[in-house]
């Protein structure tokens, strides 16, 4: 199918391109410097062209995801979708059934997403769930922080053998990255205890979460992985929290050459100042001014939206004090994978101090910290709003009068706290399209995402709302509904989504590391790891490995270890 | 001028029907050919009342003067009454699930049995039943925590299980004999059951009153004893006893009382013991 988007105002961030009236054209799923013959015109005057969204940490598959759908059967029963000739049923809202997932991130022009957590053992139902998610192309970082066998390497300082065993696990297991949580809190939650700061030990491993971060960053770049390391830092969700993430994100300074080596997840999460739950604070100011300062961290924010949400976390402690706080049902579950996650259902309220506290930190980070190619917009989907609600927090950072709006009916004493309603700033459309797409895409290492130069996968959305004519700081209502509903959404060369409703019901690729460890080092990590294997594990280590027909369509990076 | 519309179903279902549509609120300031028109889910198949019902009567422009009287097997048939603020529904036979559903005023009478979840997160207004009734009366739906609100049930044979599940106010009142758990999760508000349960009464739950003047089998542990008292007052209409009293849960911190009659428990006559 060959496509030639006309006349739009295009912004492509990585190529620099900032609102210039441009033609995109398109062949065989990719973009092409132009075609002739036969072709579908899509005429997008006055409308915006940007790459199709790229979101890099949401939680739409796998284990715990699952277990919150069967916590919350009043989730869904009030958001049913019909099934229609392309599309097929659903349920919605804050956890929605995998196809609703795949349409609703569709409608709003996304094509990529990464599913943010998955313990290796249960990876094989979160393929099972991707495959079944349309229209978009995805893939899982896989949590390693708190597997026995990489905690007594890296105790011994093993860091090659190490290296080589979680290469095998991302071949085995089909992971995009490694992903961190609660490093070490998350082991001792199993004995019922938690880690207060970085430098606690973990027994039996004495290791402390400082050194698993560090080991775990320099084997990430040992194995050349594409994405940096994905950090849940320490202590989240508890006042006087922003500390420790300061001192997570230091204690990698060091292996910095220049270049980005470490991404910190749902920042709001981690930003809180103060002692305790009265007299919390925004931890904003000194974190947006250590981003500021250092150039080789990126974050992502965790904004709060208001209304009701489903908090999961791999974080087992964490979720615990969220039930002790809110005294909703809640799940403990995957304790016997690699990990403990934990399901809480929970509304955000205005009128709530820390509610409101927590809605301000996200914003103000977004907006204090002034390289937008180190801030993602982000939800912490489904915990701290819905990835439904991108469109809002799209007119929060663009409108200081959308903010406005919501800082009248805030609580009083939070607002009072905040110095979100002095901050003027806001962002243009070309730094939305790179905290949306570009920069995640670039954080995430998929060469063919987030930008529309020649070669690039044909992902394109189109939105209706005139850049030149609009005043979006006013306006932001518009920019808003633009955003909800995408003019149109192409996917891989296709036109999938057509004024917000789904044309097409196609599937997008699975993205998996496939790891070049030397053939030697592989083997005799392997063959000292069997026996562990044997004595910890459920399953057999041959089925532990999930083969690629297991996935619906395996796209494998090829990556040369540094090893 | 109150007006009759009457319902007699054409054929017998064999699939669930929505039918929230059948209401006064739905029904008045509708002709009998609008009423005829309303759309309605068999199954998995949209069709009109009309082609489900056989249809006659008179209609009213005001909801308090509508009476809709059905005749026949509607137990397949659910959400009947659903958001209805007022005027009458009778029905003459058995009903399905969901009755009365969110009902904010207005009366249902039910001359068969009812299903479960009937008056389902109830706020006002009555329904009565004259045969049995199934499990979760004014619960809210799987999952949900906010439960009847206000208004009166009667159901003058039996009941299920788990009635006045996360109940916040209104009255239940069961003449017959009721299954385990009433009361489970309830936060305010009053059940009055008549006769015999088969126990777990008021587990979980923090605040309201469950009178029982028949037998219980036993009394959760996560409850106290406080003492004997001769009558209690459900609604304002005064019940003699005499009642042993306990309260709990204490696995919630909660609050609520359960009136257990001594008269047809002895068998818990050993916790007269702990009155000093």
């Amino acid at each position: 199918m060959k496509i030639l988007i006309k006349n739009g105002y295009v912004y492509d961030p990585l190529n620099k391109i900032d609102g210039e009236i441009m033609d995109i054209a398109i062949e065989n799923g990719k973009i092409v410097e132009s075609i002739s013959g036969e072709v579908i015109e899509i005429d997008a005057k006055n409308m915006i062209v940007m790459p199709g969204g790229v979101d890099l940490h949401s939680h739409i598959a796998g284990s715990k995801v699952n277990s919150g759908r069967l916590l919350r059967p009043e989730d869904h029963y009030k958001d049913i979708e019909k099934k229609t000739n392309i599309r097929r049923s659903g349920v919605g809202h804050t956890i929605p059934s995998t196809y609703t997932t795949g349409y609703r991130y569709s409608e709003m022009g996304y094509t990529t997403v990464m599913e943010a957590a998955t313990p290796p053992l249960k990876t094989r139902h979160t393929h099972e769930e991707l495959n079944d998610i349309p229209m978009i192309d995805k893939g899982c970082l896989t949590v390693l922080d708190n597997n026995w066998i990489v905690l007594d390497y890296l105790s011994k300082n093993e860091l090659e053998k190490c290296a080589a065993y979680i290469g095998w696990i991302l071949n085995a297991v089909k992971g995009y990255g490694i992903k961190i949580v609660n490093p070490g809190g998350v082991e001792l939650w199993g004995w019922g205890k938690n880690v207060k700061t970085i430098d606690d030990q973990v027994p039996p491993f004495n290791i402390t979460p400082r050194e698993i971060i560090r080991g775990l960053c320099k084997i990430n770049k040992m194995l050349n992985l594409p994405h940096t390391i994905h950090l849940h830092t320490n202590n989240l969700g508890t006042p006087g929290n922003y500390r420790t993430l300061i001192e997570s994100m230091k204690c990698v300074s060091d292996l910095s050459n220049g270049s980005i080596i470490l991404h910190v997840t749902h920042v709001q999460f981690c930003g809180y100042k103060g002692y305790s739950w009265i007299t919390l604070s925004s931890g904003a100011e000194e974190i947006a001014k250590f981003v500021n300062e250092n150039k080789y961290v990126t974050l992502d924010l965790g904004q709060i939206v208001f209304g009701d949400a489903t908090t999961m976390t791999a974080d087992g402690p964490f979720q615990y004090i969220l039930y002790s706080l809110s005294k909703n049902k809640w799940i403990n579950s995957d304790v016997e994978a690699e990990t403990s996650a934990g399901i809480v259902p929970y509304r955000f309220k205005k009128k709530n101090y820390v509610n409101a506290i927590q809605w301000s930190i996200g914003l103000e980070i977004a907006l204090l910290i002034k390289d937008p190619w180190r801030v993602f917009l982000t939800t912490d989907h489904p915990n701290a709003g819905l990835f439904t609600s991108y469109p809002k927090l799209i007119a929060w950072l663009m409108s200081k009068k959308a903010r406005e709006k919501i800082l009248e009916k805030v609580n009083k004493r939070a607002k009072s706290k905040m110095i979100l309603p002095s901050l003027e700033r806001e962002y243009t459309f070309y730094e939305i399209a790179i905290v949306t797409r570009a920069g995640t895409a670039r954080a995430l290492g998929l060469k063919n995402k987030g930008h529309l130069g020649i070669g690039a996968d044909a992902d394109v959305a189109i939105y209706d709302v005139n850049p030149k004519e609009i005043n979006p700081s006013k306006e932001y209502k518009k920019v808003r509904k633009a955003f909800r509903k995408a003019a149109y959404t192409i996917k891989d060369g296709k036109i999938v989504c057509k004024n917000g409703e789904i044309a097409e019901n196609i599937f997008g690729k699975t993205y998996w590391v496939n790891v070049d460890i030397p053939k030697d080092l592989l083997v005799s990590t392997i063959s000292e790891v069997k026996g562990k294997f044997e004595e910890y594990y459920t399953v057999k280590m041959e089925n532990y490995a999930i083969h690629e027909n297991e996935l619906l369509k395996s796209a494998p990076l090829k990556i040369n270890s540094n090893l | 001028m109150s007006s009759e519309i009457f319902l007699k179903p054409k054929y017998d279902f064999k699939v669930p029907i929505d039918a929230s549509a059948i209401s006064p609120n739905e029904f008045s300031g509708k002709t009998l050919e609008g009423i005829k028109n309303i759309k309605i889910w068999e199954g998995n198949k949209e069709k009109t009342l009309g082609d489900l019902f056989i249809i006659e009567g008179n209609t009213s422009s005001e909801v308090k003067n509508m009476k809709i009287i059905l005749e026949g097997d509607f137990s397949k048939v659910r959400r009947i009454g659903s958001n209805m603020s007022d005027g009458e529904i009778i029905i003459k036979g058995s009903v399905g699930f969901h009755l009365g559903e969110k009902m904010s005023g207005g009366r249902i009478i039910v001359e068969g049995n009812a299903d479960s979840w009937l008056g389902s997160k109830m706020k006002g207004g009555l329904i009565e039943v004259y045969g049995n009734a199934g499990d979760f009366i004014g619960a809210p739906y799987r999952g949900e925590t906010k439960g009847m609100k206000g208004g009166t049930i009667i159901i003058h044979g039996n009941a299920g299980n788990e009635i006045g599940c996360w109940m916040r106010g209104g009255l239940i009142k069961v003449k017959g004999d009721c299954g385990l758990f009433p009361g489970i999760h309830m936060k305010n508000g009053t059940i009055v059951i008549y006769g015999n349960t088969e126990g777990r009464c008021g587990a979980l739950m923090k605040g309201g009153k469950v009178i029982i003047l028949g037998k219980v089998p036993t009394v959760l542990s996560s409850f106290t004893f406080e003492e004997i008292r001769s009558s209690v007052k459900a609604n304002g209409e005064k019940i003699d006893g005499p009642f042993y009293v306990f309260t709990g849960d204490l696995n919630e911190e909660g609050s609520g009382k359960i009136f257990i009659s001594t008269l047809n428990n002895t068998h818990l006559k050993f916790y007269e013991k702990y009155i000093e």
